[in-house]
């Protein structure tokens, strides 16, 4: 297995040296814009919200919310993770094209790029949850699972989105993914509100994508009521799983694709 | 000359690549023989750049055999390409990362030990001659600097085979003869180089041996000189006239050299004594603005195999 990954670990190591670079750039974005986010609408929104009553959520705001904004967070560095650097390595720096020339094989470079999406929001995620702890958002310790939660939930939309990066030559489609696909998303999946509260024609939109089913489960973990419907908890799992598996299938087969003319 | 895939590092036989309805190398045959330089010459489109990637690994053969390092490409392409280095034609260096970066991580991708890939980086550099850009990042390097800096990454790994798709397009001439210069070294050291080049000058100065490559197909092969001798003469004697002039002297020309070219900026008259060609076109009352007498290059050799030049 591990004489398996080692050409994908040196593919990683190639962006864990390029983030070594420009790590700084990314803290606003990544960490403190999200982290400001949340304590603004959950404490400042928030203390409005719950004078009129906790009945509606049955928690306080800071407290419903928190958690779904982690699972979107991490869906949007992800998916930004899996745009623009992706195609810099197909057609701006080419470096995917330098990597192919060595041992190294599509499948390789495919699976370390993904492998580095992984971690970088692994990290936004781990310093998500610390900041929901210290202010109280979280009600139960399985909030610690919520991390791979939504690292999961990530990469269900990460794998997809480098699978059909790597297909493009032009930068153009990617603002449609984020103005058509995350940012609706982003609002409409249960993060702000429950997705009941939409009109009904709109929640299968919910149910099919996959931000909704990672909300939910994060908060399940960070509010303890998981085991209050586990086979629900297995189905919004399996889903992820389902669109994370199948992107990553698919990144494995347009990389090579595109490397191997 | 003839091979068979144990003698050579190359050996290719019927060797085709087309996609879809394009067919972009028509069934060549090369050898390459260890410690060689060895050159594909032709215009843009000729199919070079397809030979090359399918002698890298990165392009599946569609017809034909190929044979590097008496391997199979189709199931040895990784271990093949762990012991070749590749210059290809646009620059894939990262240029986020500095000079140094560069040349370790691309050592990391062969599986050096990051200690070895460091030391072999400072060597590297000091070869090609950039050791004091080694903290720099990449991006503000001249073109010319990241030439050498890409075929000191190539070098990383310690080829036995190096392949240089159009090394020095785009450079100027200072350029271009310090990499001359270091591919110059390279060969002397024992590495076989495989190049491609439109530039006759570039053939001539590093290719032991050379094809010639037009519309997908192999149309000539030998070294310079033997092309050279071969399809062309001594001497070439070229004879400007006045805009407007040339398209007059039809029938003036015929019989003053061997073969006479006519382009369309001027008048190449082949021969084996120039002088003697440019005293009978002034015997014959022509007057034209400048006479050049030089000697044939391969230019001439490609514009007698098809009628064009290199570079249009």
């Amino acid at each position: 297995m591990t004489a398996l990954l080692a050409p994908a670990a040196r593919s990683y190591e190639h962006m864990f040296l390029l983030y070594r670079r420009t790590w700084r750039g990314s803290i606003f974005n990544s960490f403190l814009s999200p982290i400001l986010f949340m304590l603004a609408m959950g404490i400042g929104l928030g203390t409005f919200i719950d004078d009129g009553g906790t009945a509606a959520l049955g928690v306080p705001y800071l407290q419903f919310l928190a958690p779904g904004l982690l699972a979107s967070t991490v869906m949007q560095t992800a998916s930004f993770e899996s745009t623009f650097p992706i195609m810099a390595g197909m057609v701006w720096t080419k470096r995917y094209h330098a990597m192919h020339a060595t041992p190294l094989r599509p499948a390789d470079i495919a699976l370390g790029q993904l492998g580095w999406i992984a971690t970088r929001i692994t990290l936004v995620a781990a310093i998500f949850v610390a900041v929901m702890v210290a202010f109280g958002a979280a009600r139960s310790p399985l909030v610690v699972f919520s991390i791979p939660v939504a690292v999961l939930t990530g990469m269900a939309f990460s794998a997809p989105i480098a699978a059909f990066a790597a297909t493009q030559d032009r930068m153009d489609n990617f603002s449609a993914i984020f103005r058509f696909g995350i940012t609706p998303l982003f609002l409409f999946s249960g993060t702000f509100f429950p997705v009941e509260q939409l009109p009904a024609y709109l929640q299968p939109i919910a149910w099919v994508t996959p931000l909704w089913h990672g909300v939910e489960l994060c908060r399940d973990l960070s509010l303890g009521t998981i085991g209050a419907d586990p086979l629900m908890a297995l189905v919004h799992l399996a889903v992820l799983l389902v669109f994370a598996g199948g992107g990553i299938l698919a990144t494995l087969m347009t990389f090579r694709r595109r490397l191997v003319k | 000359m003839p091979g068979t895939p144990e003698t050579s590092l190359i050996h290719a036989r019927g060797l085709t690549k087309r996609f879809g309805k394009l067919t972009a190398v028509d069934s060549i045959d090369f050898d390459v023989a260890p410690g060689e330089a060895f050159g594909f010459l032709g215009p843009n489109g000729a199919g070079k750049t397809s030979a090359m990637r399918m002698i890298g690994c990165v392009s599946p053969v569609t017809e034909g055999l190929l044979r590097i390092l008496n391997l199979d490409p189709a199931i040895h392409g990784p271990q093949i390409r762990a012991r070749i280095g590749v210059v290809p034609q646009s620059d894939t260096l990262d240029t986020e990362l500095t000079v140094r970066d560069n040349l370790v991580i691309y050592g990391r991708y062969f599986g050096l030990a990051r200690s070895e890939a460091a030391r072999r980086a400072a060597e590297l550099l000091d070869f090609v001659q950039l050791t004091d850009r080694a903290n720099d990042r990449v991006e503000p390097l001249s073109g010319g600097m990241k030439r050498r800096l890409t075929i000191a990454r190539s070098l990383i790994n310690e080829p036995q085979l190096m392949l240089l798709d159009e090394p020095t397009t785009g450079l100027d001439p200072q350029a271009r003869h310090l990499l001359w210069d270091r591919l110059y070294r390279l060969k002397q050291r024992g590495t076989t180089l495989v190049l491609t080049t439109h530039y006759m000058d570039e053939a001539e100065q590093l290719c032991d041996r050379l094809v010639v490559m037009d519309k997908a197909r192999i149309v000539a092969e030998g070294s310079p000189r033997q092309l050279i001798d071969e399809y062309a003469t001594r001497e070439v004697t070229e004879l400007r006239f006045p805009v407007g002039i040339q398209e007059t002297l039809d029938g003036q020309l015929e019989g003053l050299g061997e073969r006479v070219e006519k382009l369309p900026d001027r008048v190449l008259v082949y021969s084996n004594d120039g002088e003697s060609v440019a005293s009978a076109a002034h015997e014959r009352g022509l007057q034209p603005e400048t006479i050049l007498v030089r000697r044939s290059t391969l230019e001439d050799v490609f514009l007698r195999l098809t009628g064009r030049s290199l570079i249009e």
